[in-house]
């Protein structure tokens, strides 16, 4: 098998959350070996699970929802619910994690002996947190010049709100999204909480940590990146950005409608909460509509004429589709209109996308037995190389799964040291009792 | 100063509308030689596409085009003459990156497939970018911003439950497929570099939402590991309290207390609450209610957005203000940090752009120039490959250029 692009690059991982173990999760994904550096004294909220030991009630009082859990055998006073977090185990595949009780100084040792065999160092912390542990980048650089480091806060290491905290959701409504998506006709209450931000960061961040090895190959020397989650995000409403540099208008919310003048929808399908995305542009798409609905009379209204006509008279035309789709299951709306060329599909439950025919064809969802939740079916890879086929290499990590790996055969700490460690709090898989939420140090 | 990191790369891009354009737009403002070929008839549909400068609709003023093809050249061709074809494989001879985000029958129909390409150039970079991926019985289907969003993405659970499931913003759906066919590619990229070894990478935008952190995967994995599906409901719906947006003096706030922040929004609020709210109170319904109603509210109701946030994250509690684009450009943080740039559009003047995604002083972030003109670089990318003025002239008559 070809080797995998990445092979070879060694990253130091102490990220929270979803944004910068996204950064980890491409890199891993092909080819760089990722090392986690967690501990056993401090889980930062929502890394592993929303809280350390979250009550067993609280687990079962949720149906579904990201931050769930693996209910089946669920007691927090027996297992290790830390891995049995969809959060984490969603991305927690191909990594390495090893423990180390980063506020002890010889926590900081361990941990600078690590830099020195790594290449990249990621850590997406609100920059307090690794001022605090004495991990800035020019303490990092004279342990190793040429590591690469990406600190990827909310909103930078510099300028009035560098200390600010925040997660996706907020970011998202600093920067401007918040305002932008939901219904047209309701306030921006009415919606659910997204968390874009630590997608798009988190994809841009591995773009900026392959483009820095590049350019450490060419120069021999390494570097840091001040990624803002905000700025790298809000690169996505560049266009509403520019409505308003250029004519001063702020962009308003348009719920589902296409911003440039089709026809466009979210209808109602047979059955429970079912639901179609409809997208009509052309003249030529409206009679390919025409045509799968077999021409009913409505269709022939001097309202649907022309599309000018049909972005003006939208609302009923609404009415006319809703009706039709109504009759109909979602994926049949979609066979039925992509076959005279309309841009359809059915808003998919996690059931659809397990089952969906596409997803199948494309092997996109990867079976793994992971120890403690057992065999089940992850989301797969973001993409596809023709030269590098590629498969889910380890099951979601588990806390300190790596010690013996990492203190021994990288560090070279011998059996007895490494015994030594493990009492004194450093290695373990366990965390230990009691942890307050968000304290990683004493106060 | 440090060259910037991709200089020493070029690209063909044969990309359009957002996704792809979204994807070359970080090589190209890192430095890379980025040639975007164009229909003759009027080059890349986001030309026609607004916000448009003053609202005049003109194809060099499109909002969406100057911001995607910043860096860029503009070369014209016909890709569907015989000609244009010959042309295109003089010009993969000499590049490491094609990008392309046409429907996946496009390329081969033209004669211009990976296995063809890569005969010409063995280390070819081929990254291409469609709704639903290049193989698979979705294949040739067309789609929208909702629709890989609904199909993919977790709109199935955003919105409330009483009203259609909802979008995400503007175009990010699109924008966040170029994001990661840009990751995709600069890694292949690499392995090209370092191992010799050139490929075709394929991106499903389907799948880029499928496999999305935004709550998506999370969501497949949690009915995967109890069958369960996650309700769409609003912020607020949650029972833990107060978690979500809410409303103040001058707009709205996202703040997150629950009961992983109460005693923070206690210290904040300067009020004894842990004992009627905290714990298992969390999840009581009246309490609930009685919370928001008799102290959420009127402490929110008595505060500006940034009165708010300020004492929440002094008391380091996670919030923020919803900003509109307005809100963002005047925005404090942004500007000191130096987000924004300014740069001069033969056509539109000078403007004010979305700028770096990062900062980094070993990887220099400009805009060199702005967006090309439809075909401005006609004659002095073609002169280079060999052709004399009057070859131009004659491939201008024949519709290709």
């Amino acid at each position: 098998m070809a080797k995998l692009p990445l092979e070879g690059i060694r990253v130091v991982g102490m990220t929270q959350m979803w944004a910068g173990p996204i950064v980890e999760m491409h890199l891993a994904d092909w080819g760089a070996e990722i090392i986690k550096v967690e501990s056993i004294h401090y889980l930062a909220v929502g890394t592993r699970g929303p809280a350390p030991r979250h009550p067993k009630f609280a687990v079962d009082f949720v149906t579904g929802g990201y931050a769930a859990y693996l209910k089946e055998g669920y007691d927090e006073t027996k297992c290790r619910p830390w891995n049995m977090s969809c959060m984490f185990n969603v991305h927690g595949r191909n990594k390495y994690s090893c423990t180390v009780d980063s506020v002890k100084p010889e926590g900081k040792e361990i941990i600078k002996r690590l830099i020195q065999v790594s290449d990249v160092f990621i850590e997406n912390s609100q920059p307090a947190v690794m001022e605090d542990f004495g991990l800035t980048y020019d303490v990092i650089s004279a342990w190793n010049p040429n590591i690469i480091m990406l600190s990827m806060s909310g909103f930078g290491q510099t300028g009035p709100y560098k200390y600010y905290r925040s997660l996706g959701a907020h970011q998202d409504a600093f920067l401007g999204h918040t305002y932008l998506r939901g219904y047209a006709d309701r306030d921006v209450t009415a919606n659910s909480a997204i968390y874009h931000c630590d997608e798009a960061s988190g994809t841009i961040g591995a773009f900026m940590v392959v483009m820095a090895l590049h350019q450490r190959n060419k120069t021999g020397k390494g570097m840091f990146i001040d990624m803002a989650q905000t700025e790298a995000t809000m690169l996505q409403l560049g266009e509403g950005i520019m409505d308003y540099t250029m004519n001063s208008r702020i962009t308003e919310r348009t719920g589902n409608r296409d911003l440039y003048g089709g026809v466009q929808g979210c209808y109602r399908c047979q059955g429970d909460d079912r639901w179609v995305c409809i997208s009509i542009h052309t003249d030529e798409e409206w009679q390919g509509f025409c045509r799968a609905l077999g021409n009913p009379k409505w269709t022939k209204d001097d309202r649907f004429a022309d599309s000018l006509s049909r972005w003006h008279n939208q609302e009923e035309l609404d009415k006319h589709i809703g009706e039709w789709t109504s009759q109909l299951e979602a994926f049949k709306v979609m066979y039925m209109l992509q076959k005279e060329g309309v841009a359809a599909g059915p808003v998919e439950h996690p059931d659809d996308a397990y089952n969906d025919p596409q997803m199948k064809a494309r092997g996109f969802f990867e079976t793994v037995t992971q120890a403690e939740c057992g065999t089940h079916r992850y989301p797969g890879l973001a993409f596809r190389m023709s030269k590098a086929p590629n498969h889910f290499r380890l099951p979601p990590v588990r806390l300190g799964e790596h010690n013996e790996y990492v203190y021994k055969k990288l560090l070279g700490f011998s059996d007895e040291e490494y015994a030594r460690l493990e009492r004194e709090g450093h290695i373990g898989m366990d965390l230990v009792p009691n942890i307050e939420i968000g304290k990683y140090k004493p106060e | 100063m440090a060259k910037q990191p991709l200089s020493d790369v070029r690209v063909l891009d044969l990309t359009w509308h957002i996704a792809g354009p979204a994807c070359t737009k970080f090589f190209a403002d890192y430095g890379a030689d980025v040639i975007k070929i164009e229909r003759p008839d009027g080059g890349d549909p986001a030309r026609s596409l607004g916000p448009f400068y003053k609202d005049d609709p003109h194809p060099e003023k499109s909002g969406l085009f100057l911001f995607l093809n910043t860096n860029k050249r503009s070369v014209t061709l016909n890709l569907k003459t015989h000609t244009g074809q010959k042309i295109l494989k003089e010009l993969v001879k000499d590049v490491d990156i094609l990008v392309e985000n046409f429907s996946p029958r496009v390329m081969p129909g033209l004669g211009l497939d990976y296995e063809t390409l890569e005969k010409i150039n063995p280390k070819l970079v081929m990254t291409s970018v469609s709704n639903f991926g290049q193989t698979g019985p979705y294949r040739d289907f067309k789609a929208s911003e909702p629709i890989i969003y609904g199909m993919g993405g977790a709109m199935c659970s955003t919105g409330v439950g009483d009203c259609e499931p909802v979008k995400k913003g503007m175009n990010v759906i699109q924008h966040q497929g170029g994001y990661m066919a840009a990751t995709a590619t600069i890694i292949a990229f690499y392995a090209a570099r370092v191992q010799g070894i050139g490929q075709h990478v394929d991106v499903s935008l389907m799948e880029t939402q499928m496999a999305a952190i935004d709550r998506r995967m999370s969501e497949l994995l949690a009915y995967e590991y109890n069958k369960e599906l996650t309700p769409r409901m609003d912020i607020a719906g949650l029972l833990q309290y107060p978690y979500g947006i809410f409303p103040c003096k001058d707009g709205y706030v996202d703040v997150a207390g629950g009961f992983m922040f109460l005693d923070r929004i206690e210290r904040v609020l300067k009020m004894a609450l842990m004992e009627n709210y905290g714990g298992a109170n969390q999840f009581d319904e009246t309490r609930r209610e009685e919370f928001l109603g008799t102290i959420w509210y009127p402490w929110l109701m008595e505060r500006t957005r940034t009165e708010i946030v300020d004492a929440c994250q002094e008391g380091r509690v996670l919030s923020a203000p919803i900003n509109t684009t307005e809100d963002l450009v005047a925005d404090p943080q942004f500007r000191e940090r130096g987000f924004w740039a300014e740069a001069d559009h033969p056509v539109v003047g000078k403007l004010t752009y979305p700028g770096r995604p990062a900062i980094c002083s070993e990887l220099p972030w400009k805009i060199r120039h702005t967006a090309p003109l439809l075909g401005q670089h006609n004659e002095e990318v073609y002169t280079s490959l060999g052709y004399s003025k009057q070859d131009l002239v004659k491939l201008r008559e024949g519709g290709i250029i």
